[in-house]
C-alpha cells in the first residue's frame, strides 16, 4: 500500500489511512488540535462553525456503534452535514460495487468519506480513486490500521501520562487479529514510547510481530510486570476460523485481566480498551469499572480526536 | 522602517486610563490569542477586576478556513465565568479589518448571551472590512497595507511594538 498517499507534497495531511509513516509532529499536531476540542463539549452550545457547509460520508461496510456514533458527532459539533450509510455487501465483486458506490457519493458532492471496511486497503482504494479535494479517514480496514483508535489512544495515554519518553506500555490479547494493535504499535514507536510489549498466546500473534519493535511476552504476570499503560483489546471470535484458543474459561484464566494481574503493574498504570469490552472473557468487570480504567474517558476523546482529525484533513 | 511606533506601555496605560471610570464589580474581560491575552492580562491586573480573565483563540471561527487551513498551533479557549448577561470587555492588541472581532463576538455567542460587549484596542490601524468600531483606543495609527504591525512580549512582560513586511512575514 502507498503510505505516502496521505500526504500532500507540502507533508499535510490529505487523508488518515494508517498511522504508519507518518511523521511524529503529525500525530502531535492531531492531539494538540483535539485538546483544544475539548472545551466544545463544555460550552452551552456544543458546536463551531468550521466545516459548515461540508458533506460529509460515514460508509460503514462493517457494523460499528462506538466508531459511527463518534465520528458523526464529531462531524456534526464540526457543524457539517452528516449522512450514515451502512452498507452490507455480498461477498464478490466488493471492489467493483465499492467505487460504485463512492463515484455516486462523489457525484453528490462529497467533501469527505470515513469508511470502515472488513477488507484492508478498502481506504486506500478510496483515496487513491476519488478527486484531490476529497478526503478519506479510515474507520478500521480489515486487520489493516484504525488510526483513530490509536490517535485517541494515545490522547488518552497523555493525558493520564504527559511525556511518552518515559513510558512502558503493554498491549494485551489478540494482537493477530487486532488492526488498533498495529495502529497502536505505530503510534507508540513514533511518538517516542521506548518499551512496547506485547501479551499473548503464541496462536493470537502475527509472524515476526517482534519486528515492528515490540518485547514479546507469553505470561501476562510477567508483561505486565512494571508497566504504565495496560491496553487490553477484544478478543475478535468473528474474525477466528478454526481453534485458535482452548475456550474463554481458559483465556480468562491465563490473558484475562484481573485485580491480581493488574497489581503487577505500577500502582498508578491506566488500563484501557477500545471496546466493546467482553466482560469475563479478557477483562474482569472488576477491573472494567475500577479506579485505574479509563475506558470511558477513551470514548468521551474518541470525539475531540475525530473532530481534530476531519478539521485539519479539511483544511487541507 | 521610517514610522516611528508608540510605546506599547504608554499605550496601555492610555487604555487603563480609559477603562478606570467604567469598571464595575461584575465587568468580565476576554483577551484574543496572543497579543490580546497579553493586554487583557496587564489590564485584568491593572483595573483589579473580580471575574477571572477569558481567553480566546478564533482559530475554529475564521472566514478564511476554507482558504488556508487550519492553524497549526490552536490554543484552547475558556471563558470561565458566566457569558450569559455579562457585561464583557473584549480586548484584542491591533484592530485592522475586523474579521477577528467578528469571529471572536461570534465564537462569546456560542458561550451564552452576554447583556453587553465593549471593544478594547491598543491600536486601531482603520482599512476596516467589517462596520465594526472599537470603544476604548490606545492609538489611531495609519500604515501601509504591506506592513504587519506585531506586538511582542519581552520575557519581564513588557510589551513593546513592532513593524514586519508583510511577504516576509508569510515566509
Amino acid at each position: 500500500m502507498n503510505h505516502q498517499l496521505q500526504l500532500n507534497k507540502n507533508g499535510e495531511l490529505l487523508h488518515l489511512l494508517t498511522i504508519e509513516g507518518l511523521p511524529a509532529s503529525i500525530l502531535t499536531l492531531i492531539l494538540d488540535t483535539a485538546e483544544s476540542f475539548t472545551g466544545v463539549t463544555e460550552r452551552e452550545i456544543k458546536k463551531i462553525p468550521l466545516l459548515r457547509g461540508k458533506s460529509i460520508f460515514n460508509l460503514f461496510f462493517e457494523p460499528s456503534t462506538r466508531t459511527r456514533t463518534t465520528f458523526e458527532i464529531a462531524a456534526k459539533r464540526l457543524s457539517a452535514d452528516v449522512l450514515n450509510l451502512n452498507i452490507a455487501v455480498s461477498a464478490q465483486s466488493k471492489g467493483e460495487a465499492l467505487l460504485d458506490t463512492v463515484n455516486n457519493l462523489s457525484a453528490m458532492h462529497a467533501d469527505m468519506f470515513v469508511v470502515r471496511h472488513s477488507q484492508s486497503g478498502a481506504a486506500h482504494m478510496i483515496a487513491s480513486h476519488v478527486k484531490p479535494d476529497i478526503h478519506v479517514i479510515n474507520a478500521g480496514d480489515g486487520r489493516h490500521a484504525h488510526p483513530t483508535q490509536a490517535l485517541l489512544d494515545m490522547f488518552t495515554i497523555r493525558r493520564y501520562k504527559q511525556d511518552f519518553h518515559n513510558l512502558r506500555v503493554a498491549i494485551v490479547g489478540d494482537i493477530l487479529h487486532s488492526r488498533v494493535a498495529r495502529s497502536q504499535i505505530h503510534a507508540l514507536s513514533t511518538l517516542g514510547v521506548p518499551e512496547i510489549r506485547v501479551v499473548a498466546p503464541k496462536t493470537l500473534l502475527p509472524n515476526k510481530v517482534e519486528r515492528l519493535g515490540v518485547h514479546v511476552y507469553h505470561d501476562m504476570e510477567k508483561g505486565l510486570r512494571d508497566v504504565d499503560v495496560v491496553i487490553m483489546l477484544r478478543l475478535q471470535n468473528e474474525r477466528m476460523q478454526g481453534a485458535n484458543l482452548p475456550s474463554n474459561e481458559e483465556y480468562f484464566k491465563y490473558y484475562g485481566l484481573t485485580p491480581e494481574k493488574l497489581a503487577k503493574a505500577k500502582p498508578d498504570a491506566i488500563v484501557m480498551h477500545p471496546g466493546p469490552m467482553n466482560r469475563g472473557i479478557e477483562i474482569d468487570s472488576v477491573v472494567a469499572d475500577g479506579g485505574q480504567s479509563v475506558i470511558l474517558p477513551q470514548v468521551t476523546f474518541g470525539i475531540a480526536v475525530r473532530m481534530a482529525v476531519m478539521s485539519i484533513l479539511a483544511g487541507n | 522602517m521610517s514610522q516611528r511606533l508608540p510605546d506599547a506601555e504608554f499605550l496601555l496605560t492610555e487604555l487603563i486610563k480609559q477603562l478606570t471610570p467604567i469598571t464595575h464589580e461584575s465587568m468580565a474581560m476576554v483577551g484574543i490569542h496572543t497579543g490580546g491575552v497579553w493586554v487583557a492580562q496587564r489590564i485584568h491586573q491593572a483595573l483589579n477586576l473580580k471575574l477571572p480573565l477569558g481567553v480566546l483563540d478564533i482559530s475554529f471561527y475564521r472566514d478564511d478556513y476554507s482558504k488556508i487551513g487550519l492553524h497549526p498551533q490552536v490554543k484552547p479557549s475558556a471563558l470561565p465565568f458566566e457569558v450569559e448577561n455579562s457585561h464583557i470587555i473584549l480586548v484584542d492588541d491591533v484592530l485592522y479589518t475586523g474579521r477577528t472581532i467578528r469571529a471572536a463576538v461570534n465564537e462569546i455567542f456560542d458561550y451564552g448571551r452576554p447583556a453587553s460587549i465593549h471593544l478594547a484596542v491598543l491600536v486601531d490601524r482603520g482599512q476596516r472590512e467589517l462596520p465594526i468600531a472599537a470603544q476604548y483606543v490606545g492609538a489611531v495609527l495609519s500604515l501601509p497595507t504591506n506592513n504587519m504591525l506585531e506586538l511582542k512580549q519581552q520575557s519581564d512582560g513588557r510589551l513593546s511594538l513592532g513593524l514586519l513586511d508583510v511577504k516576509l512575514a508569510a515566509e
